[in-house]
Parts: structure tokens; sequence; C-alpha cells
């Protein structure tokens, strides 16, 4: 009983630190998914509709980030980008890793969602008269978005889970507030259970959002 | 840029980073292993007709999925020791942690094969005279595991690139390899190159064998 009182007046102590580091986490966390989502949707025509050497590009690409390990994107962009030139910020190098992890599996996501469309819907739109951006904006993506939309809530959660890696390079997002909260009071279990519920709760708000909208948008039959 | 690429410290710790390697696909070995076991049982649970078993399995897949495997590890790691009284091992606790963060995703992929499987198949266990605990085993989770191989497969590379995780409490993975070359020896572009490489090849070679297990354990058709 003792421990959880002290564990509410250290929280208090730390209140703006907290918030703050939650408010990094999901600043962060959104403008990868928000960054990622564009170029993915990009990547996914590339590899959908790309030309042979474009289409082969685009697979590389997805192929090398998706087999490295995104502690191993973070790290690579954390120190990499600075030596070749590229002077980012530990937030900016963490942004730009998980906006290109989020990339790849969106692309992928994309792909397979315009894959899975009918021929008919393409020649249709072409047959109408209208051009390639037009197709895809007005008949292909809106049927490929509920295709995809219960995988791109999964990328979402992901994101903001490989968010917290951003940690190791001295992000102050919500996890390396934890740990220096945790060095000044030594509440190890406690203010660690505290960050992880709230990353629960994002997470768990994400995907219960996304099934309210699964449900919205899901064609009735 | 100006940026002269030399591998000659890279490949003075190869070794390191192949015994660094060769660790990442134990540890993914042996928590997929017991991940299985914890998926098996808590899928049974999810398709139980015990309420309560059944909200005990959804909340464990729920709160795992949703929190981040980081602040698992550190938990396992610099918290539960407190809470138990004892010191764990870096290698305990990292293998235990992904086995229960692999089991929550294993539970999902058996309870969708256990789900598709036709109803007849246990009848038809029963019929032969067999116990409903025989049924289980002889019949359903034979023919259950094999048409769930290739999510299995998916997941054990997911977990084999998360294995990369355990550099942050200090095992001597490859990502911990990588890191520590790239500190000493400032040789950025080259360690990353190498490193991510390493991961590359590692699961393009896994999904290529995993592809010939499933085939050759695939019910004919």
């Amino acid at each position: 009983m003792m421990e959880l009182t002290e564990f509410f007046v250290q929280l208090w102590i730390a209140r703006w630190a907290v918030l703050k580091g939650l408010g990094i986490t999901a600043f962060i966390s959104l403008l990868a998914i928000v960054l990622g989502t564009l170029l993915g949707i990009g990547v996914g025509l590339v590899l959908t509709y790309g030309g042979r050497v474009s289409r082969l590009v685009a697979r590389i690409f997805v192929d090398y980030v998706r087999g490295t390990p995104v502690f191993v994107l973070v790290l690579a962009s954390f120190y990499l980008l600075s030596e070749v030139g590229v002077h980012l910020t530990a937030f900016q190098a963490g942004l730009f890793a998980l906006t290109i992890f989020c990339s790849t599996h969106v692309g992928e996501n994309a792909r397979g969602a315009l894959m899975s469309l009918p021929r008919g819907q393409m020649e249709a739109g072409k047959a109408i008269g209208l051009t390639f951006p037009e197709i895809f904006i007005y008949v292909l993506a809106p049927q490929a978005l509920r295709q995809a939309l219960p995988t791109w809530v999964n990328t979402a959660t992901e994101i903001v889970k490989a968010s917290t890696l951003l940690s190791v390079i001295g992000v102050a997002e919500l996890l390396l507030t934890a740990k220096e909260i945790i060095a000044r009071n030594f509440l190890t279990l406690e203010f660690y259970l505290f960050a992880g519920l709230l990353f629960f709760l994002i997470n768990f708000a994400i995907e219960r959002g996304g099934r309210y909208v699964e449900r919205r948008v899901a064609l009735p039959n | 840029m100006g940026y002269t690429l030399n591998f000659g410290a890279v490949w003075r710790d190869f070794d390191l980073l192949l015994a660094g390697l060769a660790l990442g696909l134990g540890m993914a070995i042996v928590s997929i292993l017991i991940g299985c076991v914890i998926g098996l049982v808590a899928a049974f649970a999810m398709i139980s007709k015990q309420g309560w078993l059944r909200r005990i399995a959804g909340t464990y897949v729920t709160v795992i999925r949703n929190s981040p495997p980081l602040v698992l590890i550190l938990l396992a790691y610099f918290a539960l020791p407190q809470v138990l009284g004892m010191r764990i091992g870096k290698l305990e606790a990292f293998i235990g942690t992904l086995a229960i963060y692999a089991g929550a995703y294993l539970t999902e992929v058996f309870r969708g094969a256990l789900l598709a499987l036709p109803g007849g198949l246990r009848e038809a266990g029963l019929a032969i005279g067999l116990t409903e605990r025989q049924t289980k085993a002889y019949v359903i989770v034979p023919v259950m595991v094999r048409n769930a191989l290739p999510a299995l497969s998916n997941n054990f590379i997911s977990l084999f690139k998360d294995t990369s995780l355990a550099a942050a409490i200090a095992v001597p993975e490859l990502t911990f390899y990588a890191r520590q070359i790239n500190v000493h020896s400032f040789r950025v572009v080259e360690t990353w190159l190498v490193a991510s490489l390493m991961y590359v090849a590692a699961c393009y070679l896994i999904a290529a064998g995993l592809r010939q297990l499933e085939q050759r354990l695939a019910i004919p058709r």
C-alpha cells in the first residue's frame, strides 16, 4: 500500500515529463504513419503498375527493409546518415527509420489490395476516358482501401511499438522518460508497468478505432 | 560525401557477427518452441466452452499484442527480479519474454487454424473410439499444425528479427556486436551494411528452408 502511494507521489512529481514523453511518442508515431503511408502508397503503385526496372528497384527496397529488424534500421539511420553528410537529430533519424519501415509495410499491403481488384475495374476506368490518376483515385483506391484497412491498422500499432526503440538513440519519448524517472526513484516495476499500460492503451484505442471504421465502411451484403 | 568504404574492421570481427547471428537464431528457435506450447494451450482456451478460459486467453492475446516488446523485455529483465527477489539472467529474461510475445501471435494463428478445420474431423476421431483428449492430440493438432505452417513460418521470421532487441539488454547477438564494432571502428556505413545484409540473407534462407519444410509436411491432396 505504501508503495502504491509512493508511486502516485512520484508520478505526480513527474507528470509533465510523462505527458511530454507521451506527446512525443504520439507525435512521432503519427508523423511516421502519415509519411510512411503516403510513401508506401507510392511504393505499392510502383510494385503493382511500375515498369520492369522500377518494379525491381521497389522490390529490392521493400525486401531489404523488411528483412532488416526495425532496431537495426533505427540504429543505422542514427549513426549512418550523419556519416554520409546528412545531419539529423535523433528525432529526425528515428522518424526517418520508422517512416521507411512503415512505407514498406504499407507498400506490400497496397500491392496486395490493388492486385486483388478485378482487372475489369482498370479497364472500365480506361473505357470511360479516365486518366491513370483519376482511375486510381475514383475507381481503384476506394475499393482497395477496404481491403487494406485491417492490415494498415496492424501496421499503425507496429509503428507505435517500434517507436519505443527510439529510446535507445536518445529520443525522449515515453519509454526513455520512464527510464529517466526510474533512474531517479528506482520504482522500476511501477514505472515500466505504467509505460507499458500507456502504450497498450494507445494501441488498444487504434485497434478498436480501426475495427469501428471497418464496420462503417464495410459493403452491405 | 567523401566517404571511402573500408571493410577491414568489419571483416576482422566478422566471426563475432556470425556468432551473434547464431545466438539470435538460437534464441528465436527456443522462443518459438515455447511460444508454440503457450499458443496451443491458449488457442484451445480461446475456443473452449468455459467463458472464463476464453476471457483469460483473450486478455493475454490483446494485452501482449498491443504492448511494445522492448517494454516487456525491460520489465522482465529489470523489474521482475525485484518482484521475485532473485536474479534472472539476460538470456532467460529475453527468451522468456520473446516466448510470451510469440505465444500471443501464435494463439491467433492456431485459433484460426482450429476454426478452419471441418467439424467432421473431431467426430471421426470420437467415432473410432478415441477420447476427447486423444482426438485432440492425435487427430486435430497434427492436421491443424500443418495447415498453420505458413503463418508459423512468417511468425518465426519476425521473431528472428525481434531478437535484435536483445541488444538493448546487452545480450551479445548480431545487433549488439554491430553497435560495438560501429563505436570502436567508426566504420559506420560498412558495419550497418554488413549487419543488415546478414539479417536479410538469414531471413531469406530461413524463408526458403521453411518453404521446403512446408512442402514436405503438406497434406497430400
